[in-house]
């Protein structure tokens, strides 16, 4: 556990690595980015609470149970997204032109329009989740591993 | 003699490698042949209605291979996960 | 039309997976071995990025992008997925180094050799 200054700042800079994560998770489909890249943003904040705090604190906020759930659903809401076009074709993108998320953008350089895109935003948010509880439970696993020989269940 | 056989080995291995990668044998690099990228550069905006032409080819021309990509993410965290218990059985009395 | 002399991006690729080639014949210690694979990974991503790049191409987004070609995008896809398949194995391997200092003792690779039963 590091001294008071470094642990002052680091809870306020939370909050806007955590933002600026989920910025870039949302706008995958007018910029560059999207679910891993999201994903891999948020990790470098959880791993900066990790060296400011011990991680003795931090196993207290992130339970195991909590983290093997969350990934657990991520991959499933993809799969599920994956089948639901499944009358014409495995992976059919079938939102495009119905209302939830199917606008079609004008043809050519045009500014964004954030109701694009079909299946693509939600399997999107679908991975982000999966990318941050997978790779967070794993930095926390190796931290406790290496302090004491701590049970983890 | 270990030394020997390594150095040789790495000589012929780079040489081969430099080789396939100048000009006679590889083609100029900035014009490469193009067919089912100019397909897509020119269709993905009416069928998947996506600004991000990569974002689409990702998720959507070529799901399958994310699907495979999840999947060997999951399996590595299970693995790691499993490797790094300490281990609960302190008394072996048997 | 320019040409870049002596294709420099697809020499300095292999000018990486050369390097890596020395580390992993010649050195013993399990970390440097884990670093040289690393290092071969970096150079097979960027050689497929610059296999896609067309002169004086544009991202491919249509989100306000100027005039001119656009970048070919299906190698940009192919090296999203190689990075993250790279970033798993290299976690694994982690963990089995962590393990086998922990039973052997030493990080010498000739060392943990012997098949003990």
């Amino acid at each position: 556990m590091l001294s008071k200054i470094v642990r002052t700042v680091a809870n306020q800079l939370i909050l806007f690595i955590l933002i600026f994560g989920l910025y870039v998770i949302a706008h995958g489909q007018i910029t560059p980015g999207g679910g891993f890249q999201g994903g891999a943003v948020i990790v470098s904040g959880v791993v900066m609470l990790l060296v400011a705090f011990s991680s003795k604190e931090l196993k207290k906020s992130l339970r195991e149970r909590v983290l093997s759930i969350m990934e657990s659903t991520g991959a499933l809401i993809f799969i599920i997204l994956a089948f639901v076009g499944i009358g014409t074709a495995f992976f059919y993108n079938l939102l495009v032109g119905t209302p939830i998320f199917g606008h079609i953008p004008p043809i050519g350089p045009n500014p964004g329009d954030i109701w694009t895109g079909g299946v693509v935003p939600l399997m999107n948010l679908a991975v982000g989740i999966k990318v941050v509880a997978g790779l967070s439970a794993v930095v926390l696993a190796l931290a406790l591993f290496s302090s004491g020989e701590e049970v983890e269940e | 003699m270990r030394q020997v056989t390594g150095l040789i080995a790495l000589i012929v291995l780079v040489a081969f490698l430099v080789w396939g990668v100048l000009p006679p044998t590889m083609r100029d690099f900035g014009y490469p042949p193009s067919d089912m990228d100019d397909y897509i550069i020119e269709n993905a905006q009416e069928q998947t209605g996506n600004n991000n032409v990569v974002a689409s080819v990702v998720f959507d021309y070529r799901g399958f291979d994310t699907l495979g990509e999840a999947t060997i993410l999951f399996t590595a965290v299970t693995g790691v996960l499993l490797l790094l218990r300490a281990s609960k059985r302190r008394k072996e009395s048997s | 039309m320019e040409h870049i002399p002596l294709n420099f991006p697809f020499l300095a690729a292999a000018l990486l997976v050369g390097i890596s080639f020395y580390i992993i014949i010649f050195k013993k210690n399990l970390i440097k071995l884990i670093m040289g694979i690393a290092m071969m990974a970096s150079g097979v991503n960027l050689f497929l990025v610059a296999l896609g790049y067309r002169a004086g191409g544009n991202a491919p987004i249509y989100t306000d992008v100027p005039e001119g070609p656009m970048v070919l995008p299906v190698p940009q896809a192919l090296t999203l997925t190689s990075i993250v398949i790279n970033v798993a194995v290299l976690a694994l391997m982690l963990t089995i180094v962590i393990r086998i200092y922990r039973h052997t003792g030493s990080l010498d690779s000739e060392k943990s050799r012997k098949l003990k039963g």
